[in-house]
């Protein structure tokens, strides 16, 4: 049976499973719940100076009848007491000595508080810390979480303060709310951060009351931009990863985060580049007993994959993303109906009529029945159709016989050498 | 074969469909991930179903099968043949708001994947030297030797018939559970190191005493026997059927066209007599009549069972008792003469109580009758095991299903008693699993 153990940053873990930062980590009880349910690590809810949280703090994003494709919260920090959090750390890591415990820190950004915040988080025996640059609401107005993990030259700062304090490893936690994740990356990377995680939550209104014109949540008719999370944001997570992992500068371990609700999740985030993945709403949404299945169909996958190893998955596909200008322009697919899986809803034909290349035609049978096909020659393999058919099987995108291989920096290239 | 032959198996064929691969997908996710999930609670073997489906939706088939088989040995057979709307589904808690996820039919799916991939499940005990005897390879049986060659135990199976499996493999119809399921099932328990010794019957091929010195302790799972006469006269009329062995023989694959064209009554009506009706049908039976003394509010036979008889066209006749069959010269059948029922007072089993009316009695003309009745108890095999018993239903402990010798347990259709609805393959699975549960705390100190 395949071995889960990872090596994160020199934080060991009997799995990649960690619960990320936020209201499962809250307390100790949740925290050793989670570990017997079977998570490696936690990632304690995050830490600094207590503030007050308003009540209405969640909303669901419900999309065609299954709950929760995404979640946005406007809850702050921990609302309780640094020393009853440090106390419930070291009891649980007592308790717990071979389950990874991170402390997640927010302070003001001044020398002195991350110096004496890592102290006390380290006198009670966490194994590393994770410093929250993310959180969009209500800490960017003291100008902490994402005001200041949107400031490159902060987070360097910030971090550097923090190494010079830290004896266990430091991740920074970056904020998607920013246009290249890859400057703010580089500079915890400058600052001497020994691991980066991605990401926390994208700025978000959830919706609007039709009947009483209030916002989604709405704390007494008011309401306020909240971080999106949960299923949705997953592929926008899996980029800022994958953007991170193919930047040569970036040598740190990756901990992904952000939509990951099962093991296939998990592993297209390992394959992209993450050491290890965290998880928030899905524990929300299911309770820490997901866990389970994540660990089981992981094992099963590399035993069926023939691999020994989770670590074996880090990173395999990070030499697949390339910049748009590395893609074969010469690459030909088109789209192929088989009339076996068909059932005939024509949601090909009108998606390719009214919105691409209007090449899905209706054919009559020999015994009469209407059908569609694609007329290959016009159709530009851009996948709409075979994206919207419901039919699994039904249409089958094709790999067609190409010329050599061109891609547009190619092409480029040779224009500049023997002219257009 | 021949066409004509091949058609008559293809008759046989297994009636559902498997569930197409959308079809599972839009199901599993459309269960709730419900937890303290009242499914599982209601299902004998305590599945846990939430994560058996989570699984399915996440592409770990081989976990999905894992936890539906740790809960039951004979989980393929079940997912065919457990009355879910009386069980899972009917608790699932979609059943108010919506429509009750089709648990059975998902667990057949995962159950068809590991039928098809065979994944090594689970793995034999380190072995703790101590031997025990399993007699009869039904469900019962089965499903304590799996359990029992999990805890390292040395397991020895005893079986009468030329093969495993119980009524599995010789007494549910084949349309409905056909053979190689229950035979696929028996292979996973023998992968374990069991030993399954067919046609082996105890008290005949092998000594009681043999089994009781040879032994650290003994599992009685012999299930119940065949259908009891039917005490009137014409009995012994050619023409005249036992039911379990009518749908036996189909099962083992004797096609014959003694029934085609012919008019039937089948006798009784509980799964017995719907499995050996739709089976008369598949062998060509022009009519098929099945008689019963109470009502259709009493009949024992389960909701989908009745639901797939009606579809199939068989015809029932409630309230109605059989006096006597009559045959022509030759001593073939040739009517079943029946007085008609009124129902009186509940009675013990709190079924109304059927009073004949005099006076008014008809015939049924019929070249065939069946008899399904219910089943036969092997005292004669209990007595000579000197165990106490109330009619054949062998006395247990209810905790620990030991009998009256504390070396012998007893579980499944052995212990079912009287009036209390039909027995299940499901109900001697758990049984089976429990026994194993409570030898191996009995016998742990000695280990
Ligand atoms: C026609 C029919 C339809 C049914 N349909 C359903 C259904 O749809 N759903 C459902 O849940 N249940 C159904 N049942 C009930 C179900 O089959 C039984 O409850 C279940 O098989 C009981 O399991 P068991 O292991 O106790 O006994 P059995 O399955 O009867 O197995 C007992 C085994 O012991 C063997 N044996 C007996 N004596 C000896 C001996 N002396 N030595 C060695 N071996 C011996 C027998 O040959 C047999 O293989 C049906 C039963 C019948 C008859
Ligand atoms: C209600 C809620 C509270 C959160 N609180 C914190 C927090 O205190 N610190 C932090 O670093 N991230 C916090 N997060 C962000 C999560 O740790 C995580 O980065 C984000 O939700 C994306 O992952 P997910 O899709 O698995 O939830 C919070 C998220 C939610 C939903
Ligand atoms: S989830 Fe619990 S704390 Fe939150 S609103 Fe419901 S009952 Fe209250
Ligand atoms: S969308 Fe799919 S199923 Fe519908 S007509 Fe097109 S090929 Fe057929
Ligand atoms: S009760 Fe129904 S919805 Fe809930 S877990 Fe069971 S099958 Fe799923």
């Amino acid at each position: 049976m395949a071995d889960l153990h990872i090596d994160f940053a020199g934080i060991k873990s009997k799995n990649p499973f960690w619960l990320a930062s936020g209201p499962p980590t809250n307390t100790g009880y949740q925290v050793q719940r989670a570990f017997d349910a079977g998570w490696g690590g936690a990632v304690w809810k995050t830490l600094g100076d207590p503030v007050i949280n308003v009540t209405s703090r969640f909303s669901g994003l419900n999309y065609g009848g299954q709950r929760v494709a995404g979640f946005n919260n406007i809850e702050l920090i921990t609302d309780r007491p640094l020393e009853v959090n440090l106390r419930e750390i070291r009891e649980t890591k007592r308790a717990y000595p071979d389950h990874a415990i991170i402390a997640s820190l927010m302070v003001e950004p001044k020398q002195e508080k991350w110096h004496e915040i890592v102290k006390r988080v380290e006198d009670v025996g966490v194994d590393g810390l994770e410093l929250n640059f993310g959180c969009p609401h209500g800490m960017a107005e003291r100008r902490m979480g994402s005001a200041s993990g949107q400031v490159p030259d902060l987070v360097e700062k910030q971090t550097y303060w923090t190494k010079e304090a830290a004896e266990t490893p430091v991740i920074v936690k970056l904020t998607p709310n920013i246009t290249d994740i890859t400057a703010t990356a580089d500079a915890a990377v400058q600052g001497g951060a020994d691991a980066i995680s991605m990401i926390n939550t994208i700025n978000s209104l959830m919706g609007v009351d039709l009947d009483t014109w209030n916002t989604f949540p709405n704390i007494a008719g008011k309401g306020t931009h909240g971080g999106y999370s949960g299923p949705a944001v997953k592929p926008i997570a899996l980029s800022m990863v994958a953007e991170c992992a193919t930047q040569p500068d970036i040598q740190v371990p990756i901990s992904g985060i952000g939509g990951i609700e099962n093991w296939q999740d998990a592993v297209e985030f390992m394959l992209m580049g993450a050491s290890n993945v965290q998880v928030c709403t899905a524990a929300m949404h299911h309770g820490f007993r997901i866990v389970e299945d994540m660990i089981d169909g992981l094992t099963n996958y590399l035993d069926e994959k023939g691999l020994n190893s989770a670590m074996d998955l880090v990173g395999q596909s990070v030499s697949k993303y390339k910049k748009w200008g590395d893609l074969d322009l010469n690459h030909k697919r088109v789209a192929r109906i088989n009339q076996d899986y068909c059932i005939h809803c024509n949601k090909c034909h009108i998606s390719c009529e009214d919105a691409a290349h209007q090449c899905i035609e209706f054919y009559t049978e020999s015994d009469g029945t209407r059908a569609l096909k694609v007329r290959e020659e016009d159709c530009v393999g851009c996948n709409l159709c075979s994206i919207v058919c419901p039919a699994d099987g039904a249409i089958e995108m094709i790999e067609q016989p190409s010329d050599v291989s061109m891609t547009w920096n190619e092409r480029q290239r040779l224009i500049s050498v023997f002219g257009g | 074969m021949d066409s004509a032959a091949t058609h008559a198996w293809k008759i046989f064929d297994e009636v559902k469909p498997d569930m197409k691969p959308k079809e599972v997908m839009e199901e599993a996710n459309r269960c709730l991930f419900c937890y303290d999930a009242p499914c599982m609670k209601a299902c004998p073997t305590h599945i846990d179903v939430p994560l058996f489906i989570k699984k399915i939706t996440t592409g770990n088939m081989k976990g999905s099968a894992r936890i539906i088989m740790e809960a039951n040995p004979v989980a393929a057979t079940c997912a065919r043949v457990c009355p879910t709307e009386e069980l899972c589904e009917g608790a699932c808690v979609l059943n108010d708001a919506s429509l009750p996820i089709m648990i059975g039919d998902l667990q057949r799916h995962t159950m068809n994947w590991a039928m098809k991939n065979n994944p090594q499940l689970f793995e034999a005990g380190e072995q703790n030297g101590k031997r025990v005897a399993v007699i009869g390879a039904g469900p019962a049986g089965l499903s304590s030797a799996r359990e029992l060659a999990r805890y390292g135990y040395q397991v020895t199976v005893f079986e009468k018939q030329a093969e495993a499996g119980g009524l599995d493999t010789y007494g549910i119809v084949p349309f409905r559970l056909p053979k190689h399921v229950a035979l696929w099932e028996v292979e996973q328990i023998k992968k374990l190191g069991v030993s399954i010794q067919t046609n082996t019957e105890v008290g005949k091929d092998v000594s009681i005493q043999a089994v009781l010195d040879g032994f650290d302790a003994v599992i009685l799972a012999i299930g119940m026997a065949h259908v009891p006469p039917l005490g009137i006269p014409g009995e012994e009329l050619d023409g005249v059927f036992d039911a379990i062995q009518l749908i036996e023989r189909v099962k083992s694959g004797h096609v014959t066209d003694r029934f085609s064209g012919k008019k039937a009554v089948v006798i009784g009506a509980g799964n017995t007599a719907i499995d050996a009706a739709t089976c008369l049908k598949r062998l060509g039976a022009a009519r098929v009549q099945i008689v019963y003394r109470r009502s259709e509010k009493e009949m024992t036979a389960y909701p989908f069972e009745y639901r797939f008889a009606k579809e199939e066209g068989i015809e029932f006749r409630w309230q109605t008792q059989p006096k006597r069959i009559e045959g022509d010269e030759n001593g073939n059948v040739t009517s079943v003469v029946c007085a008609p029922i009124m129902l009186g007072e509940k009675d013990a089993s709190g079924r109304r109580r059927p009073i004949e009316i005099d006076n008014a009695p008809f015939a049924i003309n019929a070249d065939i009758v069946v008899k399904a009745i219910g089943q036969m108890r092997d005292i004669p095999l209990i007595e000579a095991f000197d165990l106490a018993h109330d009619h054949g239903v062998v006395a247990v402990d209810p905790l620990t299903y030991q009998t009256s010798n504390p070396k012998v347990y007893a579980a499944g259709d052995v212990i079912f008693g009287n009036g209390k609805g039909e027995a299940m393959v499901v109900a001697a699975a758990e049984q089976g699993k429990k026994t194993a549960q409570a030898i191996h705390e009995q016998l742990l100190s000695k280990i």
